[in-house]
């Protein structure tokens, strides 16, 4: 087979599952009304499938941070961060995170995509171990594969698992760098931290956490599921995005070990690429204050969260196991999940339709996310017309 | 499992492969798990961690990727469990 006949036969595989003309990915956004509201096609929808946890997409601050930004810097870096793309704002963000987490290290990247790939193939090398949640990101596989570690997987959210797999290894337990999530971006579930903690301990082992999903929405002041657990001392690395909670799109590695700074000359996905734009740099630092002075914000969200995750769960659809940001409505088909998503599309709201092999264990999701900016009246409609749909899946 | 055979992992695999394909087909060591048994990358995984729980071995997954058949499958296990005794 040819590789234009691979893609061929990849495609007819998607078009299979997915019927031609069903837009469920890769719609077209036309205009953004706000933080909650968009126009797709001539429908004015309710956005419930963004990452904007804390609705800070349309903030003045950090809309009026990225224009000074462009008026004074330009629209872009046009270098790498090894080169002539190192500017002040990339520094200053660098040091207020690391001042936030209260590390001593900080490196920022261009996408959170980056972060876990520049990290991850920074930290480990041929000979050494990665032991991965099952569910972790493409992105941690990925960094993974560059990496050219040996990739052990345990069971999702299991820390006797993980621990049978360290014991298993034997002395290679202290070449082993554990990478679990805050938040898991299908099922919305949380890692047990303090138990993973206990364990990387005992092995000494090292211990990446990705708080992509939890920064700002988890944590008194909104660092993540470390700050929630009470563990900042004992994760070694912390990895981010900013293109979530922060609204913007780069990421970010803090961590208490010095060794962070070497990553800045072995880390290609850190040399190899344009640094963050000036604005995105400049919105990002605004944002990180707002999150951190975000504390309304956060209770808002989990406010909108509970109040989603209750009265789906009343009406009877099987959700993710923790109430939280994202609520994860599982179904035991495509052609089901595809059902519930035109009827909320129907309804002018737009959800993520999730299928299989994207989502966990061969489930089909609809994947709710929640924002503070949402209102009452907004969750309201949502829960009244998932409660009319339940007939269409039960 | 010290004193397992390579005949016996080859054959214990294709019986649990078996239960992998929708119309329970028969799994010989040739079959090719991902033409053959349509295998998605994601079960694929899910099997690695029952096989290291069975051997009680470590299968990295970049060992894999010359893994075409359930004989190519049987062998690195084999070979895993050789080394780890």
């Amino acid at each position: 087979m040819s590789l234009l006949e691979k893609l061929d036969a990849a495609a007819a595989a998607r078009k299979a599952q997915l019927p031609e003309g069903v837009g469920a990915f890769g719609i077209p956004i036309e205009e953004s009304y706000s933080a909650t509201e968009a126009r797709i096609g001539e429908r004015r929808v309710l956005m419930l499938g963004t990452n904007n946890y804390l609705g800070l997409s349309f903030a003045p601050e950090c809309r009026e941070a990225a224009h000074r930004a462009i008026d004074q810097e330009g629209t872009g870096t046009t270098g790498s961060r090894m080169a002539n793309g190192n500017y002040y704002g990339h520094r200053a963000l660098e040091h207020e995170f690391a001042e936030f987490y209260n590390c001593r290290e900080c490196v920022v990247f261009t996408t959170g995509y980056q972060a876990n790939l520049g990290t991850i193939s920074g930290l480990v090398g041929p000979g050494d171990v990665v032991l991965i949640d099952g569910d972790s990101h493409a992105s941690i596989y990925d960094g993974c594969v560059l990496s050219g570690a040996d990739i052990l997987r345990f069971r999702h959210n299991d820390p006797a698992d993980l621990e049978k797999r360290l014991r298993r290894l034997g002395e290679r337990s202290r070449n082993t760098l554990v990478i679990v999530e805050g938040i898991y971006s299908m099922l919305g579930d949380q890692a047990p931290l303090a138990e993973i903690v206990a364990i990387k301990k005992a092995y000494q082992s090292i211990l990446l956490l990705d708080e992509a999903h939890s920064l700002g929405v988890l944590g008194e002041t909104g660092q993540g599921l470390v700050e929630k657990t009470g563990v900042n001392d004992d994760v070694d690395f912390i990895t981010g995005t900013f293109s979530k909670s922060l609204c913007g799109i780069g990421g970010f590695c803090v961590s208490n070990h010095s060794q962070l700074d070497q990553l800045r000359y072995v880390s290609h996905p850190y040399i190899f690429t344009a640094s963050p734009s000036p604005a995105t740099i400049a919105s990002t630092r605004a944002a990180l204050k707002l999150l951190r002075e975000g504390r309304l914000l956060r209770e808002q969200l989990w406010q909108n969260a509970r109040h989603l995750y209750s009265s789906l769960e009343k009406t009877g659809y099987r959700l993710g196991p923790h109430p939280g940001p994202i609520v994860a409505v599982l179904l035991d088909s495509a052609r089901q999940a595809l059902a519930l998503w035109n009827g909320l599309m129907e309804h002018d709201i737009y959800v993520n339709l999730v299928l299989p092999p994207a989502a966990p264990e061969g489930k089909s999701l609809v994947r709710c996310s929640i924002n503070a900016a949402h209102t009452t009246e907004q969750i309201d409609k949502v829960c009244d017309v998932f409660s009319k749909l339940y007939s269409t899946v039960a | 499992m010290s004193e397992v055979t390579q005949e016996q992992i080859t054959e214990l695999l294709c019986q649990r492969l078996a239960y992998f394909t929708e119309t329970r087909m028969e799994v010989f060591p040739e079959t090719n798990l991902i033409t053959h048994l349509a295998i998605d990358s994601v079960k694929l995984l899910n099997l690695v961690m029952e096989i290291e729980d069975q051997f009680d071995i470590s299968v990295p997954l970049n060992t894999l990727v010359d893994v075409l058949t359930v004989q190519d499958l049987a062998d690195l296990i084999y070979k895993i469990k050789l080394s780890s005794q």
